[in-house]
């Protein structure tokens, strides 16, 4: 073995979704960074659908462009068609969807972090660790090389002992057309690791050419794409649409006649799989009485023929594939240019990790993306940008950066995996996050911009248009709280014409702006300032309105737990000495290990009780004397 | 702040009874015991067992009591740590020498209800349990111990456990019309969503509409007697207590200050507060009396009005209709045997009428039995079926948890999902505080059994 000659501070491993905003990060915070990935033409892949957002998913990539990571930029620069979500809905579960370019996407990605300064790219297999003296040294590669380093990211997506399912086939692979990592999570096991096995597919790419789209609904995207990132300006590439087909009971037949081929019903596959997005032979079995499944037909890039049914995900044999894609109106003469397939593949327990995404186990080692047992390239970047952050402020000495559950959408993932763990794998969803109204898509910067700014992630330049924008929303909110309507008669005439009377003068805007039958567009004709106002800065001033009372009932939600969340425990507390506490609490807890007490009382089978009886014995002044 | 060291306190209620317990909990007990009690057998004490002995003095050789003694060793105890008891003879000056004596062997005086504090934070017994345990302590009648006792094996757990299910079904199906819209999940089913949530509507309710009940049987009711002097209120109280108490003679205005005696009908702890009569008079030790009759009818619970079937409606009569404006009252129509001169004016406004005579006791059990039937619904106090809400911070979750529910109501019409999922989550942190549980995965999990879900 060969050692490197020169020192990272931070090194991490695979190029996913998750890796390049861990690289990004510590470069961009200055650290000697290298990102290491078996394949250099696999950069930001986007391995099963050819989009980024949706609910809850949309929050988290805009928290990320927030806190200066690339993938809201990244899906601004290659999508080729936007949506908002729940448009209809309210402003806290409305959320951006968009559909890439997939290859444009990882080209960008790659040339990004070519570009980054501090940043080295190497292609390899990492097969070890290099763990000295239980320390953390580097990493070993499979071509005899090692590198040292302070810290070590590791992102492994589904390569860990990946296995790949088509039918009764299977065969190593860490996706269709790359090899697996192996030896890793043997070694991670060895080290006191709880390594598990998780499952995932993807539907097949199919021919457009072989695809009859006159007998499809039509989904146009929104007529005014709006971007993910606050540094994107207008989207410039074309939009295309997306279509919609269904399947029929025919489809449902011809795929319960496979499922004897089926490698999820035959017991070959042991990795559990997302209850959120099952295959279509789990629908097809799981819900009998339903006479039709959806599927979105989405274009994969501009200049390819390739296209992604979605919901169609499976692992059924390939003839019986072949049978039930073309069962499909408009798809009757398709043809498969890739197989769909089912991948099982090594996570590690996240219970193991801090809330800063370093591991319980080994110092300096941190654990990002579906190696936690995540799933979704949105989830995957969120917490590759904290681990990123976390190890790079790891080697130069500073304290970790931890998101909380009211802070952003991140916070609340990490958290829940970190505390809770997970049986299948994590996807964010907006009911996950108790303060939901907090955690806009639209008030992502006001939550996060300034952290982004201060860990050296958003440039001086990005920060003062940030801070621009605060202060106009605060001035303007000031406004509207003392500016009366003096009952002109244009101003009635304004009223009436929204059918508003009685509306008694010396009225302050912003309670006009209350009522549910007036929006921030009505006060500009009402006076003439709000005529001014920048759109970016009406869509907050009227929503920090509208919701005060909800936003403010939040807010007391959130200040009446700090004191949990705050409530650090020693982290060599030894739980079995706190004999008040039930067998199966102090195992629970011995397993967990939460930082706070707050995390504790999250923890299922941990009563308030015991969570008393731990806020007591953390106060007796015992536990001080032998606490960190 | 839990310290753990050995405490101390006499057991069983104050005054002189049969028996009084010293109970002693700590690593220390069985030390104390050793050093106090001379058991007759040799062998010293044994875990779980009773033995006879003496407790002496060590100091003076002095023997203070013949005794018993059980020694129970941790973890098998109430507290869950090392217990010591011992049963000597209930005059309270015994009692009172024994604990001074085990005092003096280093052991502190134990709080109130700091036996049950240890219990609980031994892990013995859960919160809720614990409260019920002080219930049992405190209770003073039969059926608040069986309302206790029902409550600490969980019943109103269970209640409460079936109204966060229903209120977890309401909100996954919101949940999903947020989460999947994309999902071809059809239209809101806002009817589906209004019957989980009515289900748990009601249960809210009939669980608080039993918490008048709950408290009843844990604390008692007071009973307030009023009348016109000589209507027959003290016979009245002798014939309830079944012993002569008051002073009876036809003398009238013979009762000048109020009688508090505490009674048992059947089951119904009951404080019955016997009073001066009614009436205009220059007797100012009596003005005095009739003045604090007066001031109590706003505290009590029910109040026995009594009234003189053999004489006519008079101005007193109105005088004390008058004072009894809004509150709730029971007529009772004294001497009946008597000729009937007597004649309501408004029978409406008594909760009942019940005929009696005082001096035979003729319709006393049926006048128990409309007191009983005035706070027990059901009629009966037979606890063993009603699950009764009889601590304020299960109420106070419940209520919260309604107000929860009826913001949702209101906003059912104008309000967006995430709104009102809002509030359906208030309800079910309300409710879950309780029982100590959180809902999110839970809520994932309906949401997938329910729907078909999956891009």
């Amino acid at each position: 073995m060969v050692t490197y000659d020169q020192i990272y501070d931070v090194i991490v491993v695979g190029a996913g979704h998750a890796g390049c905003e861990a690289a990004l990060a510590a470069a961009r915070m200055a650290c000697r960074t290298m990102l290491v990935t078996i394949n250099l033409d696999a950069i930001a892949l986007m391995s099963c659908n050819p989009s980024i957002g949706g609910l809850a998913k949309g929050h988290l990539v805009k928290e990320i462009d927030a806190l200066g990571g690339e993938m809201a930029k990244n899906i601004d620069a290659t999508g080729i068609h936007f949506r908002i979500l729940n448009a209809k809905k309210g402003p806290a579960v409305r959320a951006s969807r968009a559909q890439a370019d997939k290859q444009l996407y990882r080209i960008r990605m790659k040339r990004v972090l070519e570009q980054q300064e501090n940043l080295d790219l190497k292609q390899g297999e990492v097969t070890s660790l290099y763990v000295e003296n239980g320390e953390l040294r580097g990493v070993e590669l499979q071509s005899g090389i090692r590198y040292l380093s302070k810290t070590v990211v590791v992102t492994t997506g589904t390569f860990m002992r990946g296995l790949i399912h088509i039918g009764l086939n299977h065969y190593p692979g860490g996706r269709a057309g790359d090899q697996p990592s192996v030896g890793l999570s043997d070694q991670l096991k060895v080290l006191g690791f709880n390594v598990g096995r998780l499952k995932t597919g993807t539907p097949a790419r199919l021919d457009a050419r072989s695809i009859d789209f006159s007998k499809m609904e039509t989904q146009f995207g929104d007529d005014l794409p709006q971007p993910f990132s606050l540094s994107t300006e207008k989207i410039c590439l074309p939009q295309i649409p997306c279509h919609i087909a269904y399947t029929n009971e025919r489809t449902h037949d011809i795929i319960r006649s496979g499922l004897d081929r089926s490698p999820l019903y035959s017991g070959i596959i042991e990795g559990v799989g997302p209850r959120y997005c099952p295959s279509i032979e789990d629908k097809v079995v799981r819900y009998p009485e339903k006479d039709r499944h959806q599927t979105f037909i989405e274009p994969e890039g501009l200049n390819t023929t390739e296209v992604y049914p979605s919901g169609m995900s499976t692992s059924l044999p390939i003839d019986i594939q072949i049978a039930f894609y073309r069962s499909i109106a408009g798809l009757e003469r398709v043809e498969i240019m890739r197989p769909a397939y089912a991948i099982e593949y090594d996570y590690v327990d996240p219970i193991q990790l801090h809330n800063s995404l370093e591991t319980k186990v080994i110092k300096n080692l941190y654990h990002a993306g579906q190696i936690n047992g995540t799933s979704g390239y949105e989830e995957a970047a969120g917490q590759g940008i904290i681990a990123g952050i976390n190890a790079a402020l790891r080697a130069t000495g500073r304290e970790p950066l931890v998101l909380t559950r009211s802070q952003a959408y991140i916070g609340v993932m990490i958290d829940d995996l970190v505390t809770l763990g997970t049986q299948d794998p994590y996807r964010m969803f907006t009911s996950r996050a108790e303060y939901r109204l907090l955690l806009r898509e639209d008030n992502a910067d006001l939550r996060l911009r300034e952290i982004g700014h201060q860990l050296g992630l958003v440039s001086d330049d990005e920060f003062d248009l940030f801070t621009k924008k605060r202060r106009m929303i605060a001035e303007e909110m000031g406004r509207i709280a003392c500016t009366r309507l003096v009952n002109s008669s244009s101003q009635l005439t304004v009223l009436a014409n929204r059918g508003i009377e009685n509306i008694q003068k010396g009225t302050t805007l912003e309670h006009l702006l209350k009522r549910p039958d007036v929006c921030y567009a009505d006060l500009a004709e009402l006076d003439t300032v709000s005529r001014e106002t920048p759109q970016q800065i009406r869509e907050q001033v009227e929503i920090q309105t509208k919701y005060k009372g909800y936003i403010d009932r939040q807010l007391q939600q959130v200040e009446q737990s700090k004191k949990l969340e705050t409530a650090r425990i020693p982290v060599n507390l030894d739980y079995a000495s706190i004999k008040s506490l039930t067998t199966e609490v102090r195992e629970k807890l011995s397993k967990n290990r939460p930082d706070t007490l707050g995390q504790a009382s999250r923890i299922p089978g941990i009563t308030p009780a015991a969570i008393s009886i731990l806020a007591i014995a953390l106060k007796s002044s015992s536990w001080k004397d032998n606490g960190q | 702040m839990y310290i753990r060291d050995t405490i101390a306190a006499v057991s069983t209620p104050p005054g002189n009874g049969g028996i009084g317990i010293i109970r002693v909990s700590g690593d220390n007990a069985a030390a104390v015991g050793n050093t106090i009690f001379k058991p007759v057998c040799d062998g010293g004490l044994v875990s779980h067992r009773f033995s006879f002995g003496t407790i002496c003095d060590k100091a003076t050789g002095e023997k203070i009591d013949e005794a018993m003694a059980v020694y129970m060793r941790a973890p098998h105890s109430y507290t869950r740590e090392d217990v010591l008891e011992l049963h000597c003879h209930g005059g309270w000056l015994v009692v009172e020498r024994v604990l001074a004596l085990v005092l003096s062997c280093g052991v502190r005086l134990a709080d109130p209800g700091e036996f049950t504090r240890r219990a609980f934070l031994n892990g013995r017994i859960d919160l809720i349990q614990a409260e019920a345990v002080m219930d049992i302590i405190a209770s003073r009648s039969e059926a608040a111990l069986q309302l206790a006792q029902k409550q600490s094996e969980g019943a109103l757990s269970v209640r409460i456990e079936g109204v966060r299910v229903c209120l977890l079904r309401a909100l996954a199906l919101v949940e999903a019309y947020i989460d999947f819209p994309d999902d071809d999940l059809g239209e809101t089913d806002v009817a589906a969503i209004l019957v989980s949530v009515g289900e748990a509507q009601n249960t809210i309710t009939g669980l608080l509409s039993t918490f008048e009940e709950g408290r009843v049987m844990r604390d008692g009711v007071s009973v307030l007697i009023v009348g016109k002097p000589n209507a027959g209120k003290s016979s009245l109280l002798n014939r309830l207590l079944n012993e002569n108490r008051a002073i009876v003679t036809h003398i009238p205005g013979t009762t000048r200050d109020i009688i508090e005696e505490t009674v048992n009908f059947d089951g119904l702890s009951v404080r019955l507060l016997d009073t001066a009569g009614i009436r205009h008079t220059d007797d100012l030790v009596e003005q005095e009396g009739i003045s604090r009759a007066l001031e109590k009818i706003p505290q009590a619970d029910l109040v026995l009005a009594v009234f003189d079937a053999s004489s006519e409606f008079s101005q007193e009569d109105q005088l004390i209709l008058d004072a009894l404006a809004g509150r709730r009252t029971v007529a009772v129509l004294n001497k009946t045997d008597l000729q009937q001169r007597f004649l309501f004016p408004n029978v409406d406004r008594f909760a009942a009428i019940v005929r009696i005579i005082a001096l035979s006791g003729d319709g006393i059990d049926l006048l128990k039995q409309t007191v009983c039937k005035q706070f027990l619904h059901s009629g009966t106090t037979d606890s063993r079926e009603l699950v009764a809400l009889s601590r304020a911070r299960h109420r106070d979750a419940l209520v919260s948890a309604e107000h929860c529910l009826r913001q949702f109501y209101s906003g059912l019409s104008d309000r967006n999902l995430e709104l009102l999922a809002l509030d359906l989550r208030g309800a079910l942190q309300a409710v879950g505080a309780v029982t100590g549980q959180t809902a999110t995965d839970e809520v994932l999990d309906l949401i997938f059994s329910s729907f078909c879900i999956g891009k």
